[in-house]
C-alpha cells in the first residue's frame, strides 16, 4: 500500500489517477508513449450498443482554457468493443479497466452492461447518463433524479460488478441527483461530464461546431467542477470520482480535499499525451509540500 | 509521435498573411513527408496542427497561414524562443505508387506538404511536375523555391494576375502523369477528384482536438470505414474518399 492508493468500491488503486474516458481511447494510444499500468485505472472510450460515427464535423472548437467537444459517442459498438477493442488492451495493460458505458433507452443501458459484465478485464461499470451531444438519450437520463434512479437500478440488475453513474452538471441540484443514485443502489458517482456550451464564428455568424452545442472541459471548468464534487461527496456515503479541469497533482489534491476519492484527467490527455504519467510522478513532491502523508487521508477534508 | 522543445531559428512572412517558420530540435519523430506537427502557442489551450514543408536534419520548415489569434501569434514568434511540438503525427503520403512522372498539386497552404514530397520524388529520380493554385498573384510563394528542386512547375491564379488564369483543374490535364497528390481547400480537392485521370492521393484538413488519434474529433466516412484524419489520415487515397453532403 503505497502513500498515493486509494480503494474504489472494493478495488485498490495504486494511485487516484484515471484518464477519463473519451480522452483516452481504449489506452494502446497512449501505450505506444508510456507505459500505462502506472495509472490507477482508466475509463475507456464511451460505448453503446451499435457502432456510432457519431456528429458531423467541425466537431470541436477551441475556449478560452478550454474547449468544446460535440464527438456524439464515435464508438465501434459493443461486439467490437468485446472481440477487438479488449483483446488488444489486454496485451497493453494488466488492471482493470473502467468499462464506460451510454445508450439511448434502458434497455440498450442494460444490454450493454449484461455484455461487458462477463468480461474478466473490466473492474467498474460508468455509466454516463451525462453526454450532451446525443439527442434523445444520454443527458436527458441524467438531469433528473427519477430518471438517474432508473438507470442505476436496472443496470444494478444485471452486473455483479461496481456501477458508477457519470453525472451531468447541467442540473441545477447535483446533490439530489447524487443521492437518488446512491438510494437506487449505484456503488459509486463520477462527476463532471462536460458543461453545455457553444461558439459562433464571427467570420460566419454561424455555430461553430456543426451539432451547434458541444460540451465545455478543461481548466476553465475545474472550479465548477470542485464545486460540484463537493457537493456531490456531501450527498453520499459511495465513493466519489471528481473530474472536470484536471491537468495537475495540485488540482488532483483539491478535487479529493472537495470529497473525491478519485479523480479523473480528461482534456488535458488530448493537449500534453504525457499528462498523467507527470501528475503521477509529481503527487509525491507536491504531497510533501503540503505535508499529506497519505493521499487517502485528505479525501473530503475541505468539507464544512 | 514524439513531444520535442524546438527553438526558432527564423520566422519570416512569404506574403501578407503565409508566413515561414524554421525551427530546430528532434525531429527523428518524423517519418515521412505529408505528416504534420501539433504545436502549442503560448495563452491557447489547443495545439496548431501544420504540415511539414521540409525536413534538414535537425531544422524543420513550416509554411503558415495566419487565420486566427493562434496562429497570429506564432506570426510574432522571434528567432531563439521555444515551442513545444508534438511530431510525427498522420499517415503522410504513400511514394511507392508513383510512377515515372508524378503530378503535384497545391492550393493556397495545401502548397507547403508537396515541397517535401516533391524533395523526395526527385531524390528518387521521377520527373516532377508541380502545379500551384493561388486566388491572386500577391498570395503566390515558394514558386522558386519548388523549381530550384528541379521540378516542372506552373503556377494558376483564379484572377488571371499571375500564370495561367483560373483553377489548377483548368490545366492539369495538359500534360500526361502517372499519378497525383494534391493538398489544398475542400472545394479543390473536390474538382480535383473529378477531373483526375489517374489515381492519387488527396491530403485532408479537419479541426482536431489531439492530433495524435484520442479524441476522435477529426473522424470522417471513408469506404474503408471510418478513419481520424490525424491518425490513418491526413493523406487518403482517391478510391476510398466519400464526399460528405
Amino acid at each position: 500500500m503505497g502513500r498515493l492508493s486509494v480503494e474504489l468500491c472494493g478495488t485498490e488503486l495504486e494511485n487516484p489517477v484515471i484518464p477519463a474516458s473519451g480522452t483516452y481511447g481504449f489506452g494502446y494510444e497512449f501505450a505506444e508513449y508510456y507505459d500505462i499500468n502506472i495509472l490507477g485505472t482508466f475509463s475507456f472510450k464511451g460505448t453503446t450498443r451499435e457502432p456510432r460515427f457519431g456528429n458531423p464535423s467541425p466537431r470541436i472548437a477551441e475556449t478560452p482554457s478550454g474547449m468544446l467537444n460535440a464527438v456524439g459517442l464515435q464508438n465501434p459498438g459493443v461486439e467490437k468493443v468485446i472481440s477487438e477493442e479488449l483483446p488488444r488492451l489486454k496485451k497493453v495493460f494488466h488492471k482493470p479497466v473502467m468499462a464506460n458505458v451510454s445508450g439511448f433507452s434502458l434497455e440498450e443501458y442494460t444490454e450493454v452492461c449484461q455484455r461487458l459484465d462477463k468480461e474478466e478485464q473490466v473492474g467498474w461499470l460508468e455509466v454516463n447518463i451525462s453526454c450532451p451531444n446525443v439527442h434523445g438519450g444520454g443527458m436527458s437520463f441524467g438531469t433528473e433524479p427519477r430518471s438517474a434512479a432508473e438507470v442505476t437500478r436496472a443496470v444494478k440488475q444485471v452486473t455483479t460488478k461496481p456501477v458508477i453513474m457519470k453525472l451531468s452538471p447541467n442540473v441545477s441540484d447535483i446533490g439530489e441527483i447524487a443521492a437518488a443514485c446512491e438510494e437506487a443502489g449505484a456503488d459509486g458517482i463520477s462527476l463532471i461530464n462536460t458543461l453545455l456550451s457553444m461558439r459562433i464564428d464571427l467570420r460566419t455568424g454561424k455555430p461553430l461546431l456543426k451539432n451547434v452545442t458541444g460540451g465545455l472541459s478543461g481548466p476553465a471548468v475545474f472550479p465548477v467542477a470542485l464545486r460540484m464534487v463537493y457537493q456531490a461527496a456531501k450527498a453520499v456515503k459511495i465513493p466519489v470520482i471528481g473530474l472536470g479541469g484536471v491537468d495537475s497533482a495540485e488540482t488532483v489534491l483539491e478535487m479529493m480535499m472537495a470529497g473525491a476519492t478519485a479523480v479523473q484527467v480528461g482534456a488535458a490527455n488530448l493537449v500534453d499525451p504525457f499528462v498523467c504519467k507527470k501528475i503521477i510522478e509529481d503527487l509525491p513532491v507536491t504531497m510533501d509540500k503540503y505535508g499529506i502523508k497519505n493521499i487517502k487521508d485528505i479525501i473530503g477534508g475541505a468539507q464544512v | 509521435m514524439k513531444q520535442g522543445i524546438f527553438t526558432v531559428q527564423s520566422n519570416k512572412g512569404l506574403t501578407d498573411n503565409v508566413f515561414e517558420i524554421k525551427l530546430t530540435g528532434d525531429a527523428s519523430g518524423i517519418t515521412g513527408c505529408g505528416q504534420f506537427v501539433n504545436i502549442l502557442i503560448e495563452g491557447f489551450y489547443l495545439r496548431r496542427p501544420i504540415s511539414v514543408c521540409d525536413l534538414n536534419g535537425d531544422t524543420l520548415t513550416l509554411v503558415y497561414k495566419a487565420v486566427g489569434r493562434g496562429t497570429e501569434k506564432l506570426s510574432a514568434m522571434l528567432p531563439g524562443e521555444k515551442l513545444d511540438l508534438l511530431t510525427g503525427l498522420g499517415n503522410g503520403y504513400d511514394l511507392s505508387p508513383s510512377g515515372g512522372a508524378p503530378l503535384l498539386i497545391g492550393g493556397g497552404v495545401g502548397v507547403p506538404p508537396m515541397y517535401l514530397l516533391a524533395k523526395e520524388l526527385i531524390s528518387q529520380g521521377k520527373t516532377v511536375l508541380v502545379i500551384l493554385g493561388f486566388n491572386t498573384k500577391s498570395e503566390v510563394f515558394y514558386e522558386e523555391e519548388f523549381r530550384s528542386l528541379g521540378a516542372d512547375v506552373r503556377v494558376t491564379t483564379v484572377d488571371g494576375s499571375y500564370g495561367a488564369k483560373g483553377f489548377v483543374t483548368n490545366i492539369m490535364n495538359e500534360k500526361a502523369y502517372s499519378y497525383f497528390y494534391c493538398c489544398g481547400p475542400e472545394p479543390m480537392l473536390r474538382a480535383v477528384y473529378r477531373e483526375s485521370k489517374t489515381s492519387g492521393q488527396f491530403s485532408f484538413e479537419r479541426r482536431m482536438g489531439c492530433g495524435f488519434g484520442a479524441c476522435m474529433g477529426c473522424s470522417c466516412k471513408t469506404i474503408a470505414g471510418s478513419k481520424r484524419i490525424c491518425r490513418e489520415g491526413p493523406v487518403l487515397c482517391k478510391e476510398e474518399i466519400l464526399w460528405e453532403d
